[in-house]
């Protein structure tokens, strides 16, 4: 490992030196947050390797960028339906999706499309599913996603009445 | 904690067979990729465990309960709301809290709309929405969202 990626550690390194003196002194607050984290850590290990290693193989059969040649062109339910499958794709905070939301107005997709892919983006990224299942449970997740989805299709409608003659998307990147 | 374990490996294994049958190569490219990403996100996920630890250890059981617990009502469920719709945590370091605090006994309702608030509503990120959106289509993008994040966190606690 570089010094570099070794640095990121210097927390854990602290971390770690801070409960074993913890544990010689017996200082109890310290043992007691030392079995916390060990509860924590282990929970992670159960599941976030085999998640990403899903993540990785995902990313190479399923390329994002086959998928966005058809976003736009596709109307209807199968439009809906392809603006989903790219946002579960992704990755990231949803304002790492106001980029992603150009392109596809640029590409000439609908107000709603653009509404239900921001919707499916903030939610339903399968990573993050994966870390849902993982901590709250398979049944927490399916549920939340179920009673989502219909919202944000909803909100997508909603959205292309309101606004939809006016909406236009601005590359802010662009701009300082 | 077992099953979760169970059920990855199985998908995982799962997964990685089928690849492996369709394209060698392929398969290691992904599993490559796969651990470079779970290995840059592990330090800043390792010092958040950290921090989560330390923090259940400060903030007692009983404050958990009274604030976000069953007892706290249309309160505790409209500060969690606003909360989520406020601040701006990643999803990888909330999920671990919100398990957290469901162990510590909030209620599912609390949580869910907590979750759901921070993945869809982001009044930090707001001015930035505006200069994509315009400010009438990002106002109500987070408005919409908001009134659904908190009708997922009603129909969650009902249903859970």
């Amino acid at each position: 490992m570089k010094p570099q990626e070794l640095k990121q550690y210097a927390w854990a390194a602290v971390f770690l030196t801070a409960s074993i003196a913890a544990y010689l002194t017996g200082f109890r607050p310290g043992i007691s947050v030392y079995s916390n984290f060990l509860d924590f850590f282990i929970e992670m290990l159960t599941f976030i390797p085999f998640l990403f290693i899903l993540v990785g193989l995902f990313d190479v059969w399923f390329p994002k960028e086959s998928i966005e040649k058809h976003v736009g062109r596709e109307s209807g339910i199968k439009g809906i339906g392809l603006v989903i499958l790219l946002a579960m794709l992704q990755a990231g905070p949803l304002y790492g999706a106001f980029p992603v939301a150009y392109i596809l107005y640029k590409k000439g997709a609908s107000t709603k499309n653009i509404f239900i892919y921001l919707g499916a983006f903030s939610s339903m990224k399968i990573p993050m599913l994966g870390i849902e299942i993982g901590y709250l449970g398979l049944k927490f997740t399916l549920l939340r996603t179920l009673i989502s989805l219909p919202l944000f299709i909803l909100i997508g409608y909603i959205m292309e009445k309101l606004i939809g003659k006016e909406f236009k998307v601005e590359d802010a990147s662009a701009k300082p | 904690m077992l099953n979760n374990a169970v059920l990855f490996i199985a998908v995982t294994c799962l997964a990685l067979a089928v690849s492996i049958i369709f394209d060698r190569r392929k398969t290691i490219q992904g599993v490559r990729k796969g651990l470079r990403m779970f290995f840059g996100m592990a330090p800043p996920f390792i010092n958040i465990l950290i921090l989560v630890s330390i923090l259940l250890y400060l903030i007692p059981e009983d404050v958990i309960l009274r604030y976000l617990g069953p007892g706290s009502g249309f309160t505790g469920f409209f500060m969690a709301a606003l909360v989520g719709s406020i601040t701006l945590i990643p999803g990888f370091i909330s999920y671990p809290l919100a398990a957290a605090l469901l162990k510590q006994g909030a209620t599912i309702a609390v949580v869910a709309v907590f979750m759901t608030t921070l993945m869809m509503v982001g009044v930090v990120t707001l001015p930035l929405e505006i200069k994509y959106f315009g400010k009438k289509a990002a106002i109500l993008r987070n408005l919409l969202n908001f009134f659904a994040a908190l009708i997922i966190g009603v129909l969650m606690g009902w249903l859970m």
